[in-house]
């Protein structure tokens, strides 16, 4: 049993003999030497990891002004910062939005320009007191006039994250980035076999203290990261850094449209090769980490798991989803996060870092719970209306406008001969045909990309699909497509107006 | 070269296309088409020389015909080579070169702008 510790390690760092690999130079060498023979022959695997990390922002000190101000609300660039913490310290997040701007610049524009040395509008305000009297100011400042500017991550560096497809027939706008409908591409995140946290599943060397690459300079890992899920291998960290020595090569904005804005935070860690186990799980490949394969056409916390993936098959370039092939498009750049973990590999070498052990393990056994909700959601079910009429495709276009007159409705659903939904008619589809002078059939004047939904659906997601779809009402479905009712955006109104 | 053929609702249902591609014996490669009853819109790729004769046929034809040549544009500074922009792009103009790195095959892009809106940052434009 091969058995080395952090001083003999850092002690090769000082002398120029220590042995440097990345995490993906160590597969074959495992491969090769098997994993006692790797641990006596490498002292230290490199990661690294470049993606969007929302959960970002960074600490920042201005200083007192004259008369001085304690700031109760603060704009960068017009981006609120959090100030509600002593006079003059605030917190920039990654995920706030400009003001006036909206999501083309964010918090994450703020970070970026603040690195690449860029001049930003500060403006501040306060009710005064008599320490501090001053109600107003407005400035302009670079990095270089703050005290302080440390990055700290609350959740960073997934340990892995979920593949997303869409299943629905319109395209989606997440932060997994455009999601073609009917299963049109799937996204994922992270770096596979470099995956800073893969490589060390059992938290040996990854905890409290551990020194890391961050942003492009030395940072520290503080402990675990907000929603840290060890158990499911959805581990997180928290981490710190000084944003004054990093650089926009690693640290960069991104606006995901539809979504917001978010930071893509470049990190590798050093994994110290004390023991053959360590050596055995720095050799993972891409083909040994699996995640869930997600639908984020259900806009739900439990989304379906459609399927299990590895990233070695995500890799790819496409993977199969009921036996279609479907191109794979990565969020993270597999690119950099190997720049990062070479850089990380140049530094050990050149003696300009040493590598450290936790003075605290992370935990391994961290519950990630749901929210408590105290109020119960209305679901659809509880509100839509049962009595729905619908409609043969192949009926004529005369018969479909005597039922909307005579129901009074002003959507009718279309099925097909085994009753399951297929479009939709809406008054206005008739008047258009009947303008037109052109069609008879309903399947000719029908929409077909109908937006739907469910009984047990909460009303909430049901109001969101209709204004995001720009619909005013969706058919319920049950699991066969069998029309059960429908909601209009009018029972939604009125249940709101109920509700304030 | 990749051209934008444009049809009216009286022509829709009309096979010009199928008239023009007998007429001059160009091949005439569709990659993209919608229609409606009131529009269609077809992208595709011709060779470069004979444009005028396809252009000719079709425009007799009523349509209109528009080349598209400003294609893709990747910013390189700003491109961080995530690859989101691959799986998204309906004719396959990105993919990867074996270190990873982002190749673009501009010349097939038929401006759709999908990949606009993909780029976390803002580092695709079209008409450059
Ligand atoms: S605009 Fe973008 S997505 Fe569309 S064809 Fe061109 S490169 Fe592909
Ligand atoms: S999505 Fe944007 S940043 Fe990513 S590879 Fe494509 S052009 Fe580059």
């Amino acid at each position: 049993m091969v058995k080395k510790s952090i001083h003999e390690i850092n002690g090769r760092i000082r002398d120029g003999s220590v042995n440097v690999v990345t995490a993906e130079e160590m597969v074959d060498i495992v491969g090769e030497l098997g994993a006692e023979g790797a641990a006596k022959e490498v002292d230290v695997v490199t990661t690294g990891t470049f993606g969007a990390m929302c959960s970002s922002g960074v600490w920042l000190n201005f200083g007192h002004s004259e008369p001085p101000i304690r700031i109760g609300k603060l704009w960068l660039n017009d981006v609120e910062a959090y100030s509600g913490v002593a006079a003059v310290d605030a917190y920039i997040g990654a995920t706030q939005q400009s003001q006036s701007k909206g999501i083309e610049y964010g918090g994450a524009h703020v970070i970026e320009d603040l690195i690449r040395g860029n001049s930003i509008d500060l403006h501040g305000t306060s009710p005064g007191t008599d320490c501090y009297p001053r109600k107003v100011i407005d400035t302009t400042i670079n990095i270089y006039d703050l005290n302080q500017a440390i990055m700290l991550n609350p959740r960073n560096s997934y340990q892995k994250y979920n593949a997303a497809t869409n299943s629905t027939n319109h395209t989606l706008h997440t932060y997994m980035g455009s999601l073609l409908p009917h299963h049109g591409n799937v996204t994922y995140s992270g770096a596979g076999v470099l995956s800073p946290m893969h490589n060390d599943p059992n938290y040996e060397t990854i905890g409290t203290g551990t020194r890391i690459f961050l942003g492009g300079t030395q940072g520290y890992i503080v402990g675990e990261g907000t929603q840290h899920s060890p158990a499911a291998g959805f581990g997180t960290l928290m981490l710190k850094g000084d944003l004054k020595n990093m650089s926009s090569e690693y640290i960069r904005a991104a606006t995901f449209e539809g979504y917001g804005t978010s930071l893509y935070v470049g990190m590798g860690i050093p994994i110290p090769i004390l023991n053959e186990d360590l050596a055995k799980a720095t050799a993972i490949t891409d083909d040994d980490i699996v995640t869930n394969l997600l639908d984020y056409g259900i806009p739900s916390r439990d989304r379906p798991v459609l399927r299990t993936v590895t990233y070695g098959e995500l890799r790819s370039g496409s993977i199969d989803i009921n036996g279609k092939e479907v191109p794979t498009s990565p969020m993270s750049s597999f690119k950099k996060s190997r720049q990062i973990a070479n850089e990380l590999k140049d530094w050990i070498k050149a003696g300009e870092f040493f590598v450290s052990m936790p003075v605290e393990r992370l935990p391994t056994t961290t519950p990630c719970n749901a929210m408590k909700q105290s109020n119960v959601d209305l679901l659809v079910v509880d509100i839509m209306s049962s009595d729905v009429t619908t409609i043969h495709e192949d009926a004529g276009f005369h018969d479909a406008a005597k039922i909307i007159m005579e129901k009074q409705f002003n959507h009718l659903p279309v099925v097909d001969s085994g009753n399951h939904l297929v479009g939709i008619v809406t008054a206005w589809d008739i008047s258009k045909a009947v303008a037109k002078d052109e069609h008879d059939l309903v399947k000719d004047i029908m929409t077909r990309k109908v937006v739907t939904t469910s009984p047990d659906e909460a009303v909430d997601i049901s109001a969101f699909k209709l204004d995001s779809n720009n619909v005013s009402a969706l058919p319920v479905i049950d699991s066969n497509k069998h029309v059960v009712g429908i909601v209009t955006s009018d029972d939604i109104s009125k249940l709101l107006a109920r509700r304030h | 070269m990749m051209i934008k053929i444009n049809m009216a609702a009286d022509i829709v249902t009309t096979p010009i296309l199928a008239e023009a591609i007998i007429e001059t014996g160009s091949l005439l490669n569709i990659s993209q088409a919608h229609f409606d009853p009131i529009h269609g819109e077809v992208v595709a790729e011709i060779p470069s020389d004979q444009l005028v004769k396809i252009r000719d046929a079709l425009v007799s034809r009523g349509a209109e015909v528009v080349v598209l040549n400003t294609p893709i544009h990747r910013d390189e500074e700003e491109c961080v080579e995530c690859g989101a922009c691959i799986s998204v792009c309906p004719v396959k103009v990105f993919s990867f070169a074996d270190d990873w790195s982002i190749e673009a095959d501009s010349d097939k892009c038929i401006q759709c702008g999908t990949c606009l809106k993909m780029c976390p940052h803002n580092a695709l434009a079209l008409g450059q």
